[in-house]
C-alpha cells in the first residue's frame, strides 16, 4: 500500500493544530532575530576606532574597567548601539503601519514629506539662526554647534508637515490617496524652501546643513536615547493595541468598517503616531532612509501580513538592519565613520529591488 | 421579525439614491435585491450596516434599533461582504479569524480558534488552511469571505454581488452554501444579484429596486415580465421549466 505524502497528511490534520504550529514558527523567527540582535550588539560593542579588547569591555561592563574604556563603552558605543536599535525599530514599525494605513507598499516617512519638513526646519536653524559653524578639526571641519536648536526646529517642522498633511487629508475623509498627494505637495514645498534658504547661505552654512542631513547615530547621547525609547516604546504599545484593526484594514475599508473598525480614526491615529516616531528620530539623528521600507517588507515576505507578529518582528528586523549598517559604517573605513544613512540606502536599494523582483515572479 | 428596515433614505448632495425603503425579513429567509447598476442596491446594504449614514429611516434587529450600537456591537449583529475585497498575504485561517475581531479583547481565545476551525470545515476549506488568500481561485476566495462573515456569528448576513466574478459552478455552489447556512443557523441572508435566474433558484423573497425606490417586493410572484420590463427596460419571457421559474431574454 502506498504511503500518503507528508503534505497530504498535514492537510488532513486539525486546522487549529496546524495553525498553532504555524504561529509557533513566527515566534521562533522573533527569537532568532532577538539572538541576532544580541550577537550584533556584542560585535558592535567590540568594534570601533579605539582599540578595546573583549576583556576590557567585559571589565567595563562589570564596572571594573579603566576610565578610558568606561568612556568609550558607556558614553560612545553603548548610546550609539541603543540609538541604532531604537531608531531601527521605530522606523520599521512606523513604515509598517504607514504601509497598512495608506494601502501603499512604498509609503514611508520620506514619501509623506515628514523628512523634508525636518530638513527644512534644520536648514532654518543652521542657516537663518546660525546654528552651524566652521571648526578647525581636519576630520570634521563643519559642525552643528547648537544641535538642540536644530533638533527642535527639525521636529517642529516635521510635526507641522504631519498636521498639514492630516488636515488636508481630512477634507477627503482621510483617503489614502489624499494623504499621499498632500505628502507629495508638501515635499515639493519644503524642498523648494530648503533650496531657497541654501541659495542665500554661505558655503560653511551649506556644508553644516548638508552634514546634518546625513543620518548619523553618533549624535545620540543617553538623553536622546531615553527620549527616543519613550516615544518608540509608547508608539509600539499603541500600534499593538490596534493590531486587529490593521489586520481588518488589510481586507479593505468596507470590510474593516463592517467588522467594527473606525477606519478614519484608526488611520489618523496610526499616521499621527508613526509621524511622531519619525519626527523624533529624524530631528535627533538626521535622515536614515530605507529601514522603514525594507524591514516590514522583509518580514511580510517571511511571515505574512498578520500585524500581531508583523509589528514586533518588523521592529526587531529594523533594529538588526540599522545596527548592522551602523557597525559596518564604523568599521569599513575606520577611523573614518561613514554616514549610516548612506549605508542603509546602499544596502536597502538592491535588497528592496530584489524583494520586488522576487515578489513579481511569485505572483 | 428578525430584520426590519423602515423608510431608509440616503442622498448625496445633488442626487437621491434611496427614497424611503421599507421591508422586513424573518429568521432563515433569503432575500435577493434586484435592479440595474446604480439602482441603489449596494447603497441599501451599506445603509443597513451603517457604513453609510442614511439621512432618514431606521433599521431594527429583533425589534431593537441599531442606531445606538457601537461599531463592535453592530458587527456582532450584521455581517457584510462587500463587492470590493482585497486579498492579502494572510492565510485562510487568519482571514477567517479576522471575523472574530469584534469579540477579541486582547488575544485570540480557544473559542475563537474553534469557531474558525468549524467554519473552515463547514466551507470545506481544510486543505487551504495555511494557504495565502492571494493564491486562491475566485470561488475559494469568495468562500473565505463568507467564512469571515460567518465567524462574526451574526443574526444577519449581507453579501454584495457575491457571484459577480465566479463561473457557473462556483455561482451555484456559493449561493447554495449561503442558503444552507441561512436555514441551518436561522440567520437572515440578503444578497444583491444581477442574474435573475440565479436569484430565483436561491432566494425566497425579492425586492426590485428602480431609481432608489422599491418597484416590487414579495415572493417569486413578483418576478413577472411586466416588472422586469419596467425595472431593467428589457423584454423577457418568464417560463416554467421542470417546476422552475426561468427568465428568458427576448
Amino acid at each position: 500500500m502506498l504511503k500518503k505524502p507528508k503534505a497530504q497528511i498535514e492537510i488532513e490534520g486539525d486546522s487549529i493544530e496546524l495553525y498553532q504550529k504555524f504561529t509557533a514558527k513566527k515566534t521562533l523567527l522573533s527569537l532568532a532575530l532577538l539572538a541576532t540582535l544580541l550577537v550584533t550588539s556584542v560585535f558592535a560593542l567590540n568594534s570601533g576606532a579605539f582599540n578595546l579588547g573583549s576583556t576590557d569591555i567585559f571589565k567595563t561592563l562589570m564596572s571594573i574597567g579603566s576610565e578610558m574604556s568606561s568612556v568609550v563603552v558607556w558614553r560612545i558605543r553603548m548610546p550609539r548601539i541603543m540609538a541604532a536599535m531604537i531608531t531601527g525599530a521605530g522606523l520599521a514599525v512606523a513604515g509598517c503601519v504607514m504601509q497598512n494605513n495608506l494601502k501603499n507598499p512604498i509609503a514611508s516617512p520620506s514619501t509623506l514629506g515628514i523628512s523634508s519638513g525636518a530638513a527644512f526646519g534644520a536648514n532654518i536653524a543652521i542657516i537663518v539662526l546660525g546654528a552651524g559653524t566652521a571648526q578647525s578639526s581636519a576630520s570634521q571641519p563643519v559642525v552643528v554647534n547648537n544641535p538642540y536648536l536644530v533638533a527642535i526646529f527639525a521636529f517642529s517642522f516635521s510635526m507641522l508637515a504631519t498636521f498639514v498633511i492630516l488636515m488636508l487629508a481630512r477634507l477627503k475623509s482621510f483617503s489614502p490617496e489624499s494623504i499621499v498627494l498632500a505628502g507629495v505637495a508638501l515635499t515639493s514645498l519644503f524642498s523648494a524652501g530648503t533650496t531657497l534658504i541654501q541659495y542665500f547661505a554661505d558655503s560653511v552654512q551649506i556644508a553644516a546643513a548638508v552634514f546634518w542631513t546625513f543620518g548619523d547615530l553618533g549624535r545620540a547621547s543617553w538623553q536622546e536615547v531615553l527620549i527616543m525609547t519613550l516615544v518608540v516604546g509608547c508608539g509600539m504599545i499603541y500600534f499593538m493595541t490596534k493590531r486587529w484593526d490593521y489586520n481588518a484594514m488589510d481586507a479593505g475599508e468596507d470590510a474593516a468598517r463592517s467588522l467594527g473598525v473606525n477606519v478614519e480614526q484608526t488611520r489618523f491615529g496610526g499616521m499621527m503616531v508613526s509621524s511622531l516616531i519619525t519626527a523624533v528620530t529624524v530631528a535627533f539623528l538626521g535622515s536614515i532612509g530605507f529601514v522603514g521600507l525594507v524591514a516590514p517588507h522583509m518580514v511580510r515576505r517571511l511571515i505574512g501580513g498578520d500585524h500581531r507578529f508583523l509589528i514586533p518582528i518588523s521592529a526587531l528586523m529594523g533594529a538588526v538592519i540599522l545596527l548592522l549598517s551602523d557597525t559596518f559604517s564604523r568599521t569599513i573605513a575606520a577611523p573614518i565613520v561613514l554616514p549610516v544613512g548612506a549605508i542603509t540606502s546602499f544596502l536597502g536599494a538592491p535588497l528592496f529591488l530584489y524583494l520586488l523582483i522576487r515578489g513579481g515572479k511569485r505572483r | 421579525m428578525n430584520l426590519q428596515v423602515e423608510g431608509l433614505a440616503f442622498n448625496y448632495p445633488c442626487h437621491d439614491v434611496l427614497k424611503g425603503i421599507s421591508f422586513s425579513l424573518e429568521k432563515g429567509e433569503c432575500l435577493a435585491i434586484l435592479g440595474t447598476n446604480g439602482a441603489g442596491k449596494s447603497t441599501l446594504l451599506k445603509c443597513i450596516n451603517k457604513i453609510l449614514k442614511p439621512q432618514k429611516g431606521e433599521v431594527l434587529i429583533e425589534k431593537n434599533s441599531i442606531k445606538g450600537l457601537s461599531g463592535n456591537d453592530l458587527a456582532k449583529k450584521i455581517a457584510y461582504v462587500s463587492q470590493s475585497n482585497q486579498s492579502s498575504t494572510t492565510t485562510v485561517f487568519d482571514a477567517i479569524l479576522i471575523g472574530r475581531r469584534p469579540y477579541i479583547k486582547w488575544d485570540v481565545g480557544k473559542k475563537d480558534l474553534e469557531i474558525v476551525n468549524q467554519t473552515i470545515k463547514t466551507l470545506s476549506l481544510e486543505k487551504f488552511t495555511l494557504k495565502n488568500v492571494d493564491e486562491l481561485s475566485g470561488g475559494e476566495f469568495q468562500k473565505v469571505l463568507i467564512g469571515r462573515a460567518l465567524a462574526q456569528e451574526t443574526d444577519v448576513l449581507m453579501l454584495d454581488e457575491p457571484t459577480s466574478s465566479l463561473d457557473l459552478k462556483n455561482q451555484l455552489e456559493v449561493l447554495e452554501l449561503i442558503r444552507e447556512i441561512a436555514e441551518k443557523r436561522q440567520i437572515t441572508a440578503i444578497v444583491t444579484i444581477h442574474d435573475l435566474n440565479l436569484a430565483l433558484r436561491f432566494a425566497d423573497k425579492f425586492i426590485m429596486l428602480k431609481d432608489g425606490m422599491i418597484h416590487a417586493a414579495g415572493g417569486r410572484e413578483v418576478i413577472t415580465e411586466e416588472n422586469i420590463s419596467v425595472v431593467y427596460e428589457v423584454m423577457v419571457k418568464v417560463k416554467t421549466i421542470d417546476e422552475q421559474t426561468v427568465v428568458v431574454p427576448m
